[in-house]
């Protein structure tokens, strides 16, 4: 990282300033990059001495990786933006279950004869994904709203909001799984249909954060919040319409992991939220707000990704999967302190 | 009430904090062209009436007429949209933000209105932060590195660059020098002289008596929430001044001439 060099006041006005800017700024998402490929590696040397086989060149495995980054990375992109405010989503998950069973409820078939509204079958697919959508818009505003107007830490309110949906979820249905949906719902989820899914929301919010004006007041309410009340920017509505587009999000996720599934349970979802915030972190998204990139989380989603079923890869159990779990949240959240701790230093 | 070359002026301007009168019938006045000091100890509400006045915060009580009509300010954008705009004692500046987005933070220029996600005219916005810089005479080598990687100088600099660039009425600076070297200081007061050039009225809370002294017409001086008295800088010294600061002489305010 070459940053922190304040050049000597009395030199010229520099003129292509656009290059040194950029760098500075592409150095995190180069380095998770970097980090990317390394960890690639050590799997496939890994796998070449463990298991006899190639890690990366094996076709199914790599489409594995990719749709399980898929769906998280859904909710990773809006938990980016909160993270990037200053905030925390922690309810991501539990909207994810309870979008799934409302979403799948109105999505089931006139065959089944246990569908949860027997009125309701064979509905176009649209609506089961408006009325989920619709579930996250709801949580994210509630969120937002608490947030913003009654100044409770982001991290208390969306607790709040994951105990809260997980109940809602299992509320729904008395704990009983809604199955059976209609071939056009099942559509979302199946192939490589959340991948795509997931590229194009990455993009469109890479663009909103990158060049308009929601990204610019998102990277300065994270930065100084008091800086950006002044400034005349509307704090308390930017920030409500940020954890609405993560709620939503996370609503995304849940349709696309209920028709994946063709089933939703009230558990789906568990986790997610700690996930996303990993994927965010390790791509270089600082959770004290201010700085990170929809690209950073890609790759940190990536990188994740890789960590996951290369541990599968590699056989281990499922217990030490979720151990190293918490364990590379940590050790991002370490990295991202030293990176705070070299910056100041720095100045 | 006619213009009378009264830029601003407050009535019985008050400000509680719950049970703490942090402000208490402030009447102020400035005129066209002006540049004056408020001065105080701790706590005499200087930061607090620089406040009501640049919409940060509503007051409890009493008037403000601009330009000779009364105004409310219900948001810094209010006080903007009049032609007002403060350098704020915090240094309201986004860190992680490079220099033409903290200059253009919540005005940005764009390309076509869509709300929210109007797409950023960046090179505008360059270009105009560029010129504004050398209006004010500042000198920052890469505008496009992040605040948070320049001096304190130089993050100064760029905040009352910014203020300068959009003020047509009035400039308020809190404290625009009390983090500053000796070298970035000078720097600042020239770009004060140079809003005087402009005829830019100023209102500049300091502690600096001697900065005061250099750079202003009138010096209004705040004691305990209340304005002890307006002094002509050229008039009086620093004696006077410290002792209705400290409230050993009081009642200059029959004195003056415009009250």
């Amino acid at each position: 990282m070459t940053e922190g060099t304040v050049t000597n006041q009395a030199e010229p006005v520099a003129a292509p300033a656009t290059v040194e800017g950029g760098k500075r700024q592409r150095s995190h998402e180069l380095n998770a990059l970097m980090g990317l490929v390394g960890i690639a590696l050590i799997f496939e040397i890994l796998g070449w001495v463990f298991q006899g086989q190639s890690f990366l060149f094996n076709a199914q495995r790599l489409s594995i990786i990719i749709l399980q980054v898929a769906v998280v990375g859904i909710i990773a992109i809006g938990v980016t933006q909160v993270i990037i405010t200053g905030g925390i989503d922690l309810s991501s998950g539990s909207i994810v279950g309870l979008t799934a069973m409302v979403a799948m409820s109105f999505a089931q078939v006139s065959t089944y004869p246990r569908a949860v509204y027997p009125n309701l079958t064979d509905l176009p697919v649209i609506i089961p994904v408006l009325i989920g959508l619709g579930v996250g818009l709801g949580a994210g505003l509630i969120n937002g709203a608490l947030i913003a107007y009654t100044r409770i830490p982001p991290f208390i309110a969306t607790l709040g909001m994951m105990v809260t949906a997980r109940g809602a979820a299992k509320w729904y249905t008395r704990g009983q799984p809604v199955s059976f949906p209609t071939d056009s719902f099942a559509a979302i989820g199946q192939g490589m249909t959340p991948v795509f899914i997931f590229l194009a929301i990455a993009l469109l919010f890479h663009v909103a954060l990158k060049y308009t004006v929601y990204g610019k007041h998102t990277y300065a309410i994270g930065s100084n919040e008091s800086a950006a009340r002044v400034s005349g920017i509307s704090v308390e509505r930017h920030l409500i319409m940020v954890y609405a587009i993560a709620g939503m999000l996370a609503s995304l996720a849940g349709i696309v992991i209920a028709a994946r599934g063709l089933t939703a349970q009230a558990g789906m979802g568990t986790m997610y939220e700690l996930q996303a915030i990993a994927m965010a972190v390790i791509g270089g998204v600082s959770l004290s707000g201010g700085r990170g990139s929809i690209v950073g989380t890609v790759i940190g989603a990536a990188i994740f990704g890789v960590i996951i079923s290369g541990f599968t890869f590699l056989r281990l159990s499922a217990y030490y999967q979720e151990m190293i779990m918490g364990a590379i949240i940590v050790a991002a959240v370490v990295a991202d302190v030293y990176r705070q701790r070299y910056r100041t230093s720095a100045r | 009430m006619a213009n009378d070359g009264i830029v601003l002026k407050t009535e019985g301007l008050t400000k509680y904090y719950g049970g703490v009168h942090a402000l208490e019938d402030a009447d102020f006045t400035l005129h066209e062209g002006e540049h004056v000091a408020i001065v105080g100890d701790n706590g005499a509400g200087k930061s607090t009436f620089v406040r009501q006045i640049t919409g940060v915060e509503q007051p409890t009580a009493g008037k403000i007429f601009f330009g000779g009509k009364e105004v409310a300010f219900n948001s810094p954008i209010d006080a903007r949209d009049f032609g007002i705009e403060a350098v704020f004692q915090n240094l309201a500046l986004a860190d992680d933000l490079d220099v033409p987005s903290n200059i253009f933070l919540g005005r940005e220029e764009t390309y076509f209105n869509l709300g929210p996600f109007s797409f950023l005219n960046e090179k505008k916005m360059y270009k105009n932060s560029m010129e504004a810089l050398e209006r004010t005479g500042v000198k920052i080598p890469n505008l496009r590195n992040s605040i948070a990687n320049m001096s304190g100088g130089q993050r100064q600099c760029v905040a009352i660059s910014r203020a300068a660039s959009f003020a047509s009425k009035l400039i308020i600076m809190d404290e625009p020098t009390a983090a500053l070297g000796v070298q970035e200081t000078t720097q600042v007061e020239n770009i004060i002289r140079g809003l005087k050039k402009q005829g830019i009225p100023l209102i500049l809370v300091s502690h600096n008596l001697r900065q005061v002294f250099n750079l202003v017409d009138k010096i209004w001086v705040f004691r305990r929430g209340r304005i002890a008295g307006m002094l002509e800088a050229d008039k009086t010294d620093g004696n006077e001044v410290v002792s209705l600061i400290t409230g050993v002489k009081t009642g200059v305010h029959e004195n003056a001439s415009y009250i």
